[in-house]
């Protein structure tokens, strides 16, 4: 397998990578770029835990190549937070324990970011439609919904 | 004896933050899958792509030639597994006969995973391929392909196949006397398919193991010491050679309690003499780890028209998966525990087969049988007319109760979990067309279990706890709050950290919801320790007797007011120690006894589409005794889980295996858990009333809430669509042929 040279923006910092062509960015971000924090859980996009944002658009990293993040800008759940501060999405979760054992965390974290950056004001519907794509199997959803319309009220009153 | 003292509460029952959170949150925690090692290799495993066939000849030496591929491994690398480990060898690594399609063959270590997966393709492995069976009630009919011989026990009764290989039995009374007494009988047959436990992370681990047999394991565990225990009895190691350390886990439900690519890791890393990460696939997960047992259960249930229940029978026979396992008295004992009978007589059957062997999923076994017992129980209601709500309380099971497994009751929440339905807004709301509304009761025994605890005072105040139970729901924050509680601190003023086993003594896994309460007991008694001990060292420095010396407000206090001392904090005290005897620690290590019973009740709403045989579940309620609530939010987050889970075994879950005896649908896409759209919001009232066994009346809460949905939904449905359906999971193909045909 021939390998192609990539550059791209990670969380806002400009990365070059060689990778294999038939790689993908699931696994640049993991097993070359040490970025474990997107997880892998089925390998198919099956279940959203390898979430992450290509030029804004929603995607499971685990369905696009390493190679296509070439001139693009990728955002993971590493550039979430600020430093120590944390993105409201996040704070709501740990204030409403939205998470138990926390592998799906990063996808759905990233799937609601994504959701609240197009529809503020999400129905719980829309929500629970938006995140379909996130398989958690701890919660049951009831408080990882609850925190992602919670963040999305509280964002509308900041930015008011 | 009663370790629980009533008493006002301070920490206990707030709703704190985990201190795992911020790392799960942000990407930092570090998973099973999430680390490496210098010169790390990759491993892989070849699977058998046949249910049953002998292993002719296994040829690696093409794979073996392959740039890259530094060992490669078949049963032949292992040694003979310790007495009573012999099955868990063969499960991780086929000896003369691959049992299941997904059964272990062979495993290579290579320097990339793409080396490792075209290394498998250069196995050569000749099969003779073997009569199978996969059905359970193909598997116990005389005359079935017998998956393995030699294994039935004396007490299985005659009639069946030899895949029939263990029996057990339960209750009290005359069942026959009682049913003559019945004013209805009912007798009713019951069926599940195998859901899978469904964590979503994939087994993973890092292994080392040099010749001497001294090694190192990271892994995502339930339990790191069965992790440990199990690899060195398969691999002729000893436990104390073999340092296993459990990572964050994604996810277990009973699943990740025992091995399946760790001794074969291990086995890897000593022949390449590398570090060798072995991470399974998805397809790999539902081929080869879990599943649940499937299901055939026989009910018969006399009710008289007062709605007293005279005598109740089943029959449960359980799929085992291709090795014996215990899980059907796991079903025979709770079947009927709710409920205060003179006469129950309960038979479980483990049943072998062609598939993998089953692991236990949340509450094994109780699931499926309080499916047939409430279903059957609902059935009785509705030929008798009776409301199912006043049914249950009248036969409610209280204290002091025999069970229908043998022991009686302590206290326990039974019937204020009942009369908790009554005051439900939910219970009491009107329901559309095509919509039912279900009602179910479930039990588990809980557990408690082999516990060691640390618990040390800090020089500057603060508290560390160490522990050895991988933390998979917030037992990190639970335990701590349980500490501050008993030391009168603040909950931030204490960490618990999970060590690896060559830091701590045995731990059973986080299994039967024993964590919060085990080893919330052993960390209260550890502390407990840590105070008298204090007592004694401020009393002779304050020259009192040790009984002056008291604790108030996380203070130490002198009773002697004549002395004038001012009380001393911790901080205080800890800056002192290195005067009074040294460091202060205390260390506790015991089975904990006590564990009580934790009973639920759900209620489920369901709208049914008679075009299409479609389910959804409109509105939900769990219901449980909790005994005494440590995080809210986590006891809730318990009840909503399970719930969630039960409803999927319900509606959706199902291994669907071919002709062939190939699973069918070994992928997130065919094999659908709910999603979030499928769901409503799932609602929780907890009950509290306190186990005798706790000190602060904690009951483990975990497990529980997957027992009641499946007949809670199964009522729901029946009752929308006045057709009883007695197959789970009800997914549309089903409903709708039962609605058509009836």
């Amino acid at each position: 397998m021939s390998s192609t040279h990539v550059s791209t923006k990670i969380n806002g910092q400009a990365v070059e990578y060689v990778c294999p062509n038939d790689a993908s960015l699931l696994e640049v971000l993991r097993d070359q770029l040490g970025m474990t924090g997107t997880k892998e859980g089925c390998g198919s996009g099956d279940c959203g835990a390898c979430s992450v944002t290509v030029d804004g658009r929603l995607v499971c990293s685990c369905l696009v190549l390493g190679v296509e993040a070439q001139g693009r800008a990728v955002e993971t759940i590493e550039g979430m937070a600020n430093k120590n501060q944390l993105h409201k999405l996040q704070e709501k979760f740990l204030e409403k324990a939205a998470l138990q054992c926390g592998i799906c965390t990063p996808g759905v974290l990233i799937a609601a970011r994504s959701l609240l950056e197009k529809n503020p004001d999400p129905t719980e519907q829309e929500v629970r439609y938006w995140i379909a794509g996130n398989l958690c199997r701890c919660t049951g959803y009831d408080k990882i919904v609850r925190a992602i319309l919670e963040s999305a009220k509280e964002l509308r009153e900041e930015a008011a | 004896m009663s370790e629980y003292q009533a008493r006002e509460f301070k920490v206990l029952g707030q709703r704190l933050k985990r201190p795992d959170g911020f790392d799960k949150v942000t990407g930092r925690a570090r998973y099973g899958a999430d680390v490496e090692a210098a010169g790390m290799l990759h491993g892989r495993i070849l699977r058998s792509p046949h249910a049953h066939a002998r292993i002719v000849s296994i040829d690696t030496s093409a794979a073996e030639a392959l740039n890259g591929v530094k060992a490669v491994i078949t049963r032949a690398d292992f040694p003979q597994a310790a007495k009573g480990y012999e099955d868990i060898q063969d499960n991780c690594m086929a000896g003369e006969r691959a049992l299941y399609d997904g059964h272990a063959v062979a495993a290579v270590a290579a320097t990339s995973k793409r080396i490792a997966k075209q290394a498998l393709k250069l196995i050569k492995v000749e099969y003779e391929v073997l009569p199978h069976v996969t059905g359970v009630e193909q598997a116990i009919a005389p005359g079935a392909p017998i998956v393995q011989p030699g294994k039935v026990s004396k007490r299985v009764p005659e009639g069946f196949s030899d895949n029939v290989v263990r029996y057990t039995s339960f209750g009290h009374g005359d069942v026959e006397a009682g049913f003559a007494k019945a004013d209805a009988v009912i007798e009713r047959e019951y069926r599940t398919e195998a859901s899978h436990q469904g964590y979503i992370e994939p087994h993973a681990c890092l292994a080392t193991l040099d010749e001497d047999g001294r090694g190192d394991l990271w892994v995502c565990t339930q339990g790191h010491y069965f992790i440990r225990d199990m690899s060195c009895a398969v691999l002729g190691l000893e436990s104390a050679n073999l340092r296993v350390t459990a990572s964050e886990i994604g996810g277990g439900f009973g699943g990740k309690t025992t091995v399946f690519v760790e001794p074969v890791a291990l086995a890897l890393a000593k022949k390449s003499g590398h570090a060798v990460k072995l991470v399974m696939t998805r397809e790999e997960v539902l081929r080869a780890t879990g599943p649940t047992v499937s299901t055939y259960m026989q009910v018969k249930l006399g009710l008289n028209k007062d709605g007293i229940i005279t005598a109740a029978y089943a029959r449960l026979f359980y799929q085992a998966g291709a090795y014996k396992q215990g899980t059907a008295d796991f079903g025979a004992m709770p079947a009927f525990a709710p409920y205060e009978l003179e006469n129950v007589h309960t038979e479980g059957l483990d049943v072998i087969t062609n598939r993998p062997r089953t692991a236990s999923y949340r509450a094994p076994g109780a699931p499926t049988a309080c499916y047939a017992a409430e279903s059957a129980i609902d059935e009785a209601c509705l030929e008798l007319g009776l409301d199912p709500l006043e049914v249950r309380l009248k036969n409610a099971a209280k204290e002091g109760t025999k069970s229908s497994y043998g022991p009686t009751y302590q206290d326990h929440g039974l019937i204020q979990c009942l009369e908790a339905v009554k005051d439900t807004e939910h219970w009491n709301a009107p329901l559309a067309a095509n919509q039912g509304r279900g009602l179910a009761a479930g039990f588990w025994f809980n557990f408690g279990g082999e516990t060691s605890v640390s618990v040390f005072l800090n020089t500057d105040g603060s508290v560390t706890v160490t522990e050895a139970n991988p933390d998979i729901g917030g037992s990190r924050a639970s335990i701590s709050m349980m500490v501050a509680e008993e030391f009168g601190i603040n909950y931030e003023q204490v960490r618990t950290t999970v060590t690896d086993t060559g830091s701590m003594g045995q731990n059973e896994p986080t299994h039967g919801s024993r964590v919060t309460f085990a080893v919330g007991m052993a960390a209260i008694k550890a502390s407990r320790e840590i105070k008298a001990d204090i007592q004694q060292r401020l009393a002779k420095m304050w020259d009192v007797s040790a009984d002056q010396v008291i604790w108030q407000d996380g203070k130490a206090h002198c009773t002697d007011n004549s002395k004038g001392i001012e009380p001393m904090s911790l901080p205080e005290i800890g800056a002192i120690a290195n005067n009074t005897g040294g460091p202060i620690g205390a260390h506790h290590g015991a089975n904990m006894e006590g564990a009580g019973v934790a009973f639920g009740v759900h209620i489920c709403d369901t709208e049914v589409d008679p075009e299409t045989g479609f389910v959804s579940v409109k509105r939900y309620t769990a219901i449980q005794d909790a005994g005494k609530m440590i995080q809210p939010d986590y006891v809730e987050g318990q009840l909503q889980g399970g719930a969630v889970q039960g409803i999927g075994w319900a509606l959706n879950e199902e291994y669907v295996y071919g002709d062939d005896g190939r699973l069918q649908n070994p992928g997130f896409l065919d094999y659908r858990i709910p999603v979030a759209s499928d769901m409503p919001m799932i609602d929780t009232v907890i009950v509290e009333v306190p186990n005798p066994g706790h000190p602060f009346g904690v009951r483990g809460v975990g497990e529980t809430p997957i027992v009641p949905p499946l007949a809670a939904v199964g009522n729901a449905v029946s009752r929308a669509t006045n057709v009883r359906l007695r197959h789970l999971p009800m997914s549309p193909p089903r409903v709708l042929a039962a609605i058509q045909s009836a």
